[in-house]
């Protein structure tokens, strides 16, 4: 492996680790090809790019990556600390990308309900992972999406049939085991939901050890009529991660699909987050919290298309920035011209906490129908000075009074949660990040 | 238990406080009048240790100690307690879950056990019904969506959990309807005692009749400008402030 000295360099090493895998792919060997023909003419993006402007990712050239990482993590008490106390869910664990079906513990395998790792999938589902896959997330036009594209060999594979509901959560562990190299990984998964479905899925990111990782994640979530979607993307990582993830969903009519992001921790971290409303009565919402310390860098990039009428979608993240941090927060809304009477909401509020942490928040509107209501808006701000005076003049400490008002303005997302052992998880990460004692 | 001395402060450039001198002993009620901007709840924010205001001039001494010195919280551990012309909402806080910190932090303060579960609730039972307020206002976010009225009597609930030695009530008997402050004026004759002292502002002698003031005083333009007894509440009703006013000018 050698050690790359700018841009350039990581975009040839990535071709480089392409080609001398070339012959031994498991899947989609054409479609592959293509990818790293879209990903050698795109290259890394640099802030140069629109949509990368505040994010630089010269650091993720000076590090030394390695692909194919295997874990050593051998006992399943070794990733106790990173799973939820929820009695009753399905589990499964990737280490470093892979699927691990030692440590997951899954629904058998029927027509109804299939949940297995991509490259099972592409083995023993054909023709209905080809049916989706790289069908929403395209390779032409994003570098990353066409990166995972030609590199990407596991994943996750979800399919809910139509009719069914699936009342346990299906908890998704993302593990990075960083303590002995530097992993480099690609995921890539797959979730289709059928017609009058409903399931939870929710994807929750650690990192075991110190070292510097990176993950390039690719997700194409599909909502047949009438489908109703919980999903859940919890990144609490090491300083070192860099995280960039490119979730796209499709969805049809009636549907309704829910999303809350939350984010701890990591060097870079970029979300990627595209709705697509193709049907009527569509519903689609996405919620998000950060909350970040030292030198993250954490970009939440959103976009929702408003294609047919009568659909609705909802946004609103919150996000907490101390010391170093610095935030983005994109929000993208397209009302096309058939889509009359969309409704379409968009809201961004942050805290900084101190001098040298930052937020660009920037919304944009495209609007080609005349009959919509759409509405947005983005606060950045500090502590009220008057809600902490109030406090403290009742004996509570300037830092409990400041804790009290920070929690305060983080849990009206985390309320959100439906998912009980979840909610009580992001409550104590949130309580121990602002150091409340009680 | 109280003592102000040629206190001056400014906001920004404007002086507002320009040489207060008053004297609170324990066990007395004092009230405070005067026309609209002549400085009363700047002296309450001052007391309870608002960080806006500068204190260009004098000292306040509590209970032997240099008020100026401290910060609010340590203020409040202290037994200063203010009860807000303008209470604050803040919206995710509970009442419940906001006294429960601010009781403990004071009573850690004050070298106390602090309280647990039981005994808070137990309090609290106690101290809603001597003001009778109601238990689902204390589990909704603080102040948040209030009525006026309901804003002022939770700032006398939390007087009541918190047990000061000194209690400031910037116009608490504005808003409130006639039964409701009976009510809360009972509250605080409930807690008045030998040991504590309660400073009231007000525009209105009608909560002066329930809670029965030893001084009055008028404050205007920064300054105390006469003080006498409960027969000055009642002449300023009568009167207004105009003969004050022109008493000045004339000096
Ligand atoms: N932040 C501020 N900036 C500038 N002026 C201020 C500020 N706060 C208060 N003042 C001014 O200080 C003066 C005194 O205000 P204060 O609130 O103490 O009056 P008050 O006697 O309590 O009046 P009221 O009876 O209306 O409650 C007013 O002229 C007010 O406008
Ligand atoms: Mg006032």
């Amino acid at each position: 492996m050698n050690t790359a000295l700018s841009i350039k360099d990581l975009k040839a090493e990535f071709v480089q680790q392409f080609e001398n895998k070339q012959a031994n792919y498991k899947f989609g060997s054409e479609r592959r090809k293509e990818a790293i023909q879209h990903f050698r003419a795109l290259g890394i993006p640099t802030t140069k790019h629109e949509d990368w402007k505040y994010v630089n990712l010269l650091p993720l050239s000076k590090i030394d990556f390695v692909p194919e990482v295997l874990s050593t993590i051998a006992s399943p008490t070794e990733l106790q600390p990173y799973l939820l106390a929820e009695k009753e869910a399905y589990t499964i664990v990737l280490l470093n990308g892979k699927y691990a079906p030692q440590f997951s513990t899954l629904p058998e395998i029927t027509p109804k309900i299939i949940i297995t790792s991509l490259a099972q999938a592409f083995e023993q589902h054909t023709e209905l992972v080809e049916k989706h896959f790289a069908q929403i997330a395209f390779t032409e036009k994003e570098a990353f999406v066409a990166l995972n594209t030609a590199l990407a060999e596991d994943g996750l594979f979800i399919y809910i049939a139509d009719n069914q509901v699936v009342h346990k959560p299906i908890i998704v562990y993302f593990i990075t085991d960083a303590q002995q190299q530097a992993p480099q990984i690609q995921i890539r998964n797959l979730y289709v939901f059928g017609k009058n479905s409903q399931a939870t899925i929710l994807t929750k990111f650690d990192t075991l050890g110190n070292n510097a990782n990176f993950s390039n994640l690719v997700e194409e979530i599909f909502l047949a009529p009438n489908a109703i979607v919980d999903y859940y993307k919890i990144q609490n990582e090491n300083e070192n991660t860099y995280h960039i993830g490119t979730t796209k969903v499709r969805q049809d009519t009636r549907s309704v699909f829910s999303s809350i992001t939350v984010s701890f921790n990591g060097a870079i971290v970029r979300n990627n987050l595209d709705l697509d409303l193709q049907g009527e009565y569509c519903e689609g919402n996405m919620f998000g919290l950060y909350i970040l310390k030292g030198k993250t860098l954490l970009d939440n990039h959103t976009s929702v298309n408003h294609a047919l009428p009568n659909a609705q979608s909802n946004e609103f993240y919150k996000g907490v920035l101390d010391e170093k941090a610095t935030g983005v927060f994109n929000g993208k809304i397209f009302v096309r011209q058939n889509a009359q009477k969309t409704n379409a909401y968009q809201q961004n509020r942050n805290i900084l906490l101190s001098q040298d942490a930052s937020i660009n928040t920037k919304p944009q509107l495209e609007i080609w129908a005349d009959d919509v209501k759409c509405s947005h808006g983005a606060t950045v701000g500090n502590l009220d000075k008057g809600a902490l005076f109030y406090l403290r003049s009742r004996g509570i400490s300037e830092e409990s009074a400041k804790a009290l008002l920070v929690y305060a303005f983080a849990n009206e997302i985390i309320e959100k949660v439906k998912v009980q052992s979840l909610k009580e998880y992001l409550e104590f990460l949130l309580s121990e990040r602002l150091q409340i004692t009680t | 238990m109280l003592v102000i001395q040629n206190l001056k402060a400014n906001i920004g450039e404007k002086q507002i406080l320009k040489g207060i001198n008053l004297e609170v002993k324990a066990g007395e009620v004092h009230a405070i009048m005067g026309p609209n901007g002549s400085g009363k709840s700047t002296l309450a924010s001052v007391l309870a240790g608002r960080e806006e205001y500068e204190i260009i001039e004098g000292t306040i001494t509590f209970l032997g100690k240099n008020l100026l010195e401290l910060a609010p919280e340590e203020r409040a551990g202290e037994g200063i307690f203010l009860a807000f012309q303008y209470p604050v909402e803040i919206p995710g806080v509970t009442t419940i879950n906001f006294l429960k910190t601010a009781i403990n932090q004071i009573r850690k303060y004050r070298e106390q056990e602090s309280l647990d579960a039981v005994q808070f609730l137990k309090r609290m039972k106690e101290k809603a019904a001597l003001v009778n307020i109601d238990d689902t206002l204390l589990k909704r976010s603080l102040n948040e969506g209030f009525s006026g009225g309901e804003k002022k009597r939770n700032e006398i609930f939390q007087m009541a959990m918190l047990e000061p030695k000194l209690a400031i009530l910037d116009e608490t008997d504005s808003g409130l309807d006639i039964d409701a402050l009976r009510i809360v004026a009972e509250g605080v004759n409930k807690l008045r005692n030998k040991d504590n002292a309660i400073i009231i502002v007000t525009h209105y002698q009608r909560l002066l009749e329930y809670i029965v003031p030893d001084f009055v005083h008028v404050l205007y333009d920064g300054r105390i400008v006469r003080s006498g007894n409960k027969e000055l509440a009642l002449e300023l009703e009568e009167k207004g402030y105009d003969w004050i006013k022109a008493e000045i000018a004339h000096v």
